[in-house]
């Protein structure tokens, strides 16, 4: 081996990484079923050795909690729907580059007016007539919640991030006093299902469905194919650009946010018209931050959110399941949820980076 | 070169310093340390004298994990249960983390498609779902804790149960008391500056009926005891339990207790060196030098009676609440390094007494209410019948001698 040689073989690194330019979408999505089996394989040793569990069966005992009994499957895909939902809110915000952590307390007020609707105007209209005004009452509360901090930054550029998510603690405040004001003594106030929206199918299951999958496929149309939606691509990209070609930027940002605000405020009325009868500080259920990855996961395309809500729903579901059926911490569903998304999440790095090993016997003499 | 040397010495005069440290923690431990004495008022061995169905299924729904102390009360005692009943785990299902909304709901459902039998709810939101539940399906019973509205409903299968904690809290009072005397008789305070603090999460009845016949007990053997209550507004909040603990002893109360579920007040009072009477278990083993003794609600008995009607056929009580005699109410033992003396045989006889029925908490000529006697629906025969008609504490009066520092929750 003469000196060239190792200096050539010291030289040159045992890979490199190259970005991809264009990779098709069956190979990214084959990338993505990989991590995904990989990050289950890791966890199947992790719980054997934590757990003394047959991963097999702790897996199956996954599957059974999601689709084990048809209320089941109806309550994965419900709550499925309700997640979108709050994931759809989000994206215009997020496609505009406005971090909007409010989704919480964007629900909440959203379900606190509609409970207050209930209790209040509750005995004095129709049935049908409180619905619509509760939804119509509740959405415009979500949109005052999504419209404050947006002003703000429009006017004098407050940080959003932290504006929204303060927003969230106020929300919680408020329906605490709700609660301690109207609430029965220890501080919970009576579900009041007579003023509900009529179960159908024997359940409320199907409406949420049903409403969130349209809110969906128009949210995708909106972003995609609208002018406004254009316009809030473009201030994504660069607010400079926008002011250029003639974008009322501070428009765009304050009428986006009272979308996204408005939607978390049908939803947080979903919540309680179609499902609690009732209003709690936990109504939200942390959903309004989980959303936050539901979204970035779906790459702000409503059509792949469809599949991340489902996935972090089942898995959601179904390691809550597994942890009632074997007893397991409840810390073993966080810990499984995590390593499946930082899997899902570490393999955009191989959709988008190619990884090239020195080629071995090559180079060299010549 | 110098920097390295300097770093060296530092980092080895620091390892002596623990190592020193930790010699003269040795040292102290070598003291007479008297520790802790056998409960007076133990978890009892539960006693199985029925059989359950080969096919028999129960589930619990729980409001969060064993990280909460009230949890992991009720989920201890379904261990307990389970191991006395020698049940397989497939037929004693817990799930945890429920909240108090539809969720509560859709558990109790998806409880009785799993075959329950019985089922049964520890928080007291859950009520209005677990009844909801209750209503779908009439051959299931539903059993839920520290709830009101099973009388009012009248649904044959829901039902409600709590224990007679305010006993346990009572004997709890008494070691209060006697500490109280101690440090009377040593010359630390005199007999009017005794004045204990009560932690408190909110003004509900629970509470309320806690700490009044906490300050009872203490009364009882401490004439002129009074006592301070601050309420946090959270079962749970280290931080605001800490400082209304802080707070009490800042305003010189000499001695501490708690209704709420985290190590804040026993925390602060361990560092300030004050004696404190814990809640829902013993905190000896973090707070050696302050913890006295704790009650708490042992929950096996109510699980073993539910699964008997179930077994034989019989009805289940719509408001059961068990006491002293059913096991129901249990204390831990007493810290002797911090107890005063006479502490164990005194609440040993207040027990003999409340096994007897000669004794009772709330008799109403052992406190007034705006300088009178109470008068109140429930009262008759001299004393207030707490948790009689309804499992769930009611006794929600202010009583003199006690000053609520705040009520904003």
């Amino acid at each position: 081996m003469n000196k060239q040689e190792r200096i050539k073989k010291n030289t040159e690194p045992l890979f490199h990484i190259t970005k991809r330019s264009n990779i098709s979408f069956g190979r990214a999505m084959l990338i993505r079923g990989l991590a995904i089996l990989l990050s289950v394989v890791f966890m199947s040793v992790v719980m054997f050795l934590l757990a003394k569990e047959n991963p097999v069966t702790l897996l199956k005992s996954m599957f059974d909690g999601a689709f084990g009994t048809p209320l089941r499957i109806w309550i994965l895909f419900s709550d499925t729907a309700i997640l979108l939902g709050i994931s759809l809110a989000l994206t215009p915000a997020f496609k505009m580059k406005f971090w909007n952590c409010g989704g919480e307390g964007q629900v909440m007020v959203g379900s606190l007016t509609a409970a207050a609707m209930m209790l209040f105007v509750g005995d004095k209209v129709s049935l049908p007539v409180l619905i619509l005004l509760t939804a119509v009452f509740s959405t415009v509360a979500g949109g005052i919640w999504g419209l404050i901090p947006s002003v703000f930054k429009a006017k004098w550029n407050t940080n959003e991030t932290l504006f929204t998510l303060m927003m969230n603690y106020i929300a919680i405040q408020l329906v605490t006093y709700f609660l301690k004001v109207f609430g029965n003594a220890q501080g919970n106030l009576e579900p009041m299902p007579r003023f509900a929206i009529p179960k159908m199918f024997n359940g409320s299951y199907f409406l949420n469905i049903v409403l969130i999958l349209v809110i969906c496929i128009i949210m995708y149309v909106y972003l995609r194919s609208s002018k406004q939606g254009y316009e809030i691509a473009v201030v994504g990209e660069s607010e400079k650009t926008a002011k250029y070609i003639g974008i009322n930027v501070s428009k765009v940002i304050i009428r986006t946010m009272i979308i996204s605000g408005a939607l978390c405020g049908l939803i947080g009325f979903l919540l309680v018209a179609n499902g609690s009868c009732s209003v709690t500080t936990t109504i939200a259920g942390g959903q309004g931050f989980t959303a936050i990855l539901v979204s970035w996961l779906g790459k702000f395309n409503p059509l792949y959110m469809i599949l991340t809500s489902f996935l972090v729903i089942f898995l959601q579901r179904g390691t809550s399941f597994m942890g009632e059926i074997y007893r397991l911490d409840t810390s073993m569903a966080d810990i499984f949820i995590g390593v499946v998304l930082l899997f899902i999440i570490g393999c955009e790095f191989f959709i988008n980076y190619k990884i090239n090993f020195r080629k071995f016997g090559k180079g060299g003499t010549k | 070169m110098f920097k390295k040397v300097l770093s060296l010495i530092l980092a080895a005069a620091l390892l002596c310093t623990v190592a020193m440290s930790f010699v003269s923690c040795g040292d102290k431990a070598d003291d007479d340390i008297k520790g802790m004495s056998e409960s007076p008022l133990a978890i009892p061995e539960l006693k199985a004298d029925f059989t359950v169905p080969e096919n028999f299924k129960i589930g619990f729904i729980c409001l969060h994990d064993e990280s909460s102390t009230y949890d992991l009360n009720f989920i201890n005692a379904v261990l307990r249960y389970q191991e006395a009943l020698g049940l397989k785990n497939e037929q004693v299902i817990i799930k945890r983390n429920i909240e108090e909304t539809e969720k509560c709901y859709e558990a109790a459902v998806d409880l009785v498609s799993q075959g329950c039998n019985i089922i049964f709810a520890n928080s007291f939101g859950h009520e209005p779902y677990i009844a909801q539940a209750a209503e779908a399906y009439p051959d299931v019973q539903f059993c839920h804790a520290t709830g009101v509205t099973a009388a009012d409903k009248g649904l044959a299968n829901f039902h409600n149960a709590f224990a007679s904690i305010y006993q346990g809290r009572y004997l709890a009072g008494i070691a209060a008391g006697l500490k109280l005397n101690e440090m009377i008789k040593a010359g630390e305070i005199t007999a009017e500056q005794a004045k204990m603090g009560y932690v408190g999460a909110y003004t509900y009845a629970e509470v309320i009926s806690g700490y009044t016949s906490f300050y009872l007990g203490a009364k009882s053997v401490c004439p002129t005891v009074t006592m301070d209550v601050q309420f946090t507004g959270s079962w749970y909040d280290v931080t605001s339990e800490k400082n209304a603990a802080e707070a009490l002893m800042a305003g010189k109360c000499v001695l501490i207790s708690q209704h709420a579920d985290s190590m804040g007040a026993p925390g602060a009072c361990e560092a300030a060196g004050v004696p404190n009477v814990s809640y829902n278990g013993s905190t000896y083993e973090a707070c050696p030098e302050t913890f006295i003794v704790s009650s708490a609600i042992n929950w096996s008995p109510y699980y073993m009676y539910i699964t008997k009607c179930f077994a034989e056929g019989t009805d289940i009580a719509p408001n059961w609440c068990g006491g002293i005699e059913e096991g129901s109410v249990v204390l831990t033992g007493i810290n002797l390094d911090v107890a005063a003396e006479g502490t164990v045989k005194a609440i040993e006889d207040a027990i003999a007494a409340f096994k007897a029925g000669t004794l009772n908490v709330f008799t109403t000529d052992s406190f007034t209410v705006g300088g009178e006697t109470l008068v109140h629906d429930l009262v008759s025969d001299g004393y207030f019948h707490e948790s009689e008609a309804i499992s769930a504490p009611s006794f929600d009066v202010r009583i003199d001698g006690i000053t609520l520092l705040n009520e904003k929750y």
